[in-house]
C-alpha cells in the first residue's frame, strides 16, 4: 500500500504539469510574437498607419467593440454564413444519402458533380452577381456552394464506407431498408460528415469575407475595404483577428460535437 | 421451430441443391474455402439472389425479404453496430420490430444473463475482447426469438480456450431453445461438438450428409470424395489450431 500511494500522486503530478506545459507551450509562441510586434512597432521604423502596434490594434478592437460597429459588422457576415452553411450543408447531406444508397441516384448526378466540385466557389462570383444580383443572397449562395460539395462528397464516402456486412446484420435482425438507413448507416457515417462540416465551416468565413469586400456593403469583409480606403491598417488587422477566430470557433464546434457525438465508439 | 428445406436451389455456387435441416437440429455444414458454406446461409437468409424454393417448416419463404423471415444470423466477422452499446446492439432487433421500452430492457438484460456479459451492459464493441463480441453477437441474434439460427465460422477469431467454451454454451443454449441451427465451419472440432448432423460441401456440391456417429465413425471413408481427413487439411489451410483442439 506504502509502495502504490506516492505513484498514484506522480502521476496526478505529471497530468497536471503536463496540461500546463501544454498550455505554455501554446501561449509562448503567440507572446513572443506580439512582444516582437510591439516591440518594432515602438522603434517607429515604419509609419504607425502601415505598421500599427499591438497596443494601438488592441485600443481600436475595444472601440470597435464599444461603438457596437464590429459587432454589427460580425453579426451580418455570422447571419450569411450561417444561412449559407446550413442550407448547404443540408442539402449535402440529403443529396449524399440519396447518391450514397442508390446507385442510380449516384450514376446519373456524379458526372454533373465531378465537373462543377473542381470549381472554387468564388469563381461563381461573376456570373451569380448576374443571375441573384448584389444583395443578401449572393454571399449566402456563395458559402451554400462553398458548403454543399465536400459535405455532398463525405456524405457519400461515409455511407459507402459502411461494413456490408453491418448492413445485412441489421436486415436479418428486422429492419426495413428505412430503419437500416436512420440506424445503422447514417450513424456511422457520422464521423466523415463532421469532417466535411468542419473541413468548410472555416471555409465558409473565408467565402464571405471576400464576397463581402467584393459586392456587399455590410459585414467584416466591407469594413475591411473601407478601413483600406482609408488606410486604417489598424482596423484591418482587427478584423482579421476576429476572421481567424470565428474560423477557429467555428472549426473547432465541428470537431467538440464529432467527439461528443462518437464517444465511446472506440 | 421450423425445419428447413431448399429445393433445387441454383445460382452462381450451386446447381440444383436439394437438402433439409430438421426441425430443432443442429446441422453443421462442412467444406474448405470456396465451397459455398456462406453462400448456403446467405440462401437460407434471402440476403442474395436465387433460384428454386427455400421453405421454413414446409412455406415457401422466397417472397419473404429478409427483415421478415425471422432469421438470427451470427456473421463470420460479427458485425457488432460500433455506434450502439452492448445493450443497444442486443437490443437491436426488439427496438426496430417497435416493442415497448420496458419489454425490450427486459428481454435484453435476460440475454446479457443468459450470455453472462451483464457487466458489459454500457460498453461499446471496440472496447470487447473477441469472446465478449461473440458473446454480444449472440445475444443480439437471439434476442427476437428467431425461428432459424445460421452461424457462419463464429469461432474463426477466437483462441482455443475461449472457443471450447463458447461452443459448449451456444450448444447448450441451442439445446435449451430448441432452435433448428445451421452452423458453417471447417473446423472439426467444433463441428464434432456441436453437431447432430453434418453435411460435406465441396465446389457446390453436397459430398456427404451423415449422422454425428456415422460421420465420425466411418472417417476417411466417405466414398464420393471428401474425407474427414479433406476437412483436416482445410483447417491446416486456415491456420486454424487443429492439434491444440482435437
Amino acid at each position: 500500500m506504502k509502495g502504490s500511494k506516492p505513484r498514484i500522486f506522480l502521476t496526478r503530478d505529471s497530468c497536471g504539469s503536463m496540461k500546463v506545459k501544454d498550455v505554455l507551450v501554446g501561449i509562448l509562441p503567440i507572446i513572443v510574437f506580439v512582444m516582437i510586434w510591439e516591440g518594432i512597432a515602438q522603434l517607429n521604423i515604419f509609419p504607425t498607419y502601415i505598421f500599427p502596434s499591438f497596443s494601438a490594434v488592441i485600443r481600436e478592437f475595444y472601440r470597435l467593440v464599444v461603438g457596437g460597429v464590429l459587432l454589427n459588422s460580425l453579426l451580418s457576415s455570422l447571419f450569411r454564413v450561417l444561412a449559407g452553411f446550413l442550407l448547404g450543408s443540408a442539402a449535402g447531406i440529403v443529396m449524399g444519402i440519396g447518391m450514397g444508397c442508390k446507385e442510380v441516384v449516384n450514376k446519373s448526378l456524379n458526372p454533373i458533380f465531378t465537373l462543377l466540385y473542381p470549381i472554387p466557389a468564388l469563381g461563381w462570383a461573376p456570373l451569380l452577381m448576374i443571375w441573384v444580383g448584389i444583395n443578401e443572397m449572393l454571399p449566402i449562395t456563395l458559402i451554400f456552394l462553398c458548403a454543399f460539395f465536400p459535405v455532398l462528397y463525405n456524405t457519400i464516402t461515409g455511407i459507402k464506407g459502411v461494413d456490408e456486412d453491418v448492413i445485412k446484420a441489421a436486415r436479418t435482425l428486422g429492419a426495413s431498408d428505412r430503419k437500416i438507413l436512420t440506424t445503422v448507416i447514417l450513424p456511422l457515417a457520422i464521423p466523415n460528415i463532421f469532417t466535411g462540416l468542419r473541413l468548410e465551416a472555416g471555409m465558409a468565413w473565408r467565402v464571405v469575407i471576400a464576397a463581402e469586400m467584393v459586392a456587399i456593403p455590410t459585414g467584416i469583409g466591407a469594413l475591411m475595404m473601407r478601413a483600406e480606403s482609408l488606410l486604417r491598417v489598424d482596423i484591418i488587422i482587427v478584423c482579421l483577428m476576429v476572421l481567424s477566430v470565428m474560423c477557429l470557433l467555428f472549426e473547432r464546434f465541428f470537431q467538440y460535437m464529432e467527439k461528443k457525438v462518437t464517444v465511446g465508439w472506440g | 421451430m421450423p425445419g428447413i428445406e431448399l429445393k433445387n436451389i441454383g445460382n452462381y455456387v450451386f446447381s440444383n441443391l436439394n437438402m433439409g435441416v430438421f426441425d430443432g437440429e443442429l446441422l453443421v455444414v462442412l467444406g474448405p474455402n470456396g465451397a459455398g458454406k456462406t453462400t448456403l446461409l446467405n440462401i437460407i437468409a434471402g440476403l442474395i439472389d436465387y433460384e428454386g424454393t427455400v421453405l421454413f417448416d414446409g412455406t415457401p419463404i422466397d417472397e419473404i425479404p429478409t427483415n421478415e423471415r425471422q432469421i438470427g444470423y451470427l456473421f463470420q466477422n460479427l458485425a457488432l453496430f460500433s455506434h450502439l452499446d452492448v445493450a443497444s446492439n442486443v437490443g437491436y432487433s426488439l427496438r426496430v420490430n417497435g416493442k415497448e421500452k420496458k419489454e425490450i430492457s427486459q428481454k435484453v438484460n435476460e440475454l446479457l444473463k443468459l450470455m453472462k456479459i451483464e457487466h458489459l451492459k454500457h460498453k461499446y464493441p471496440k472496447t470487447l475482447s473477441g469472446g465478449e463480441k461473440q458473446r454480444v453477437a449472440l445475444a443480439r441474434a437471439l434476442a427476437s426469438s428467431p425461428k432459424v439460427l445460421l452461424l457462419d465460422e463464429p469461432f474463426n477469431s477466437l483462441d482455443v480456450g475461449i472457443c471450447r467454451c463458447l461452443r459448449r454454451e451456444i450448444c447448450q443454449i441451442q439445446r435449451r431453445l430448441g432452435i433448428t441451427t445451421v452452423f458453417v465451419t471447417h473446423n472439426l472440432a467444433d463441428a464434432r461438438e456441436m453437431g447432430d448432423r453434418f453435411v460435406v460441401l465441396k465446389n457446390g456440391k453436397i459430398q456427404q450428409v451423415a449422422s454425428k456417429d456415422i460421420f465420425f465413425d466411418n472417417a476417411g471413408d466417405a466414398g464420393n470424395g471428401y474425407r474427414v481427413q479433406d476437412c483436416l487439411n482445410c483447417a491446416i489451410d486456415c491456420n486454424c489450431k487443429r492439434d491444440e483442439r482435437l
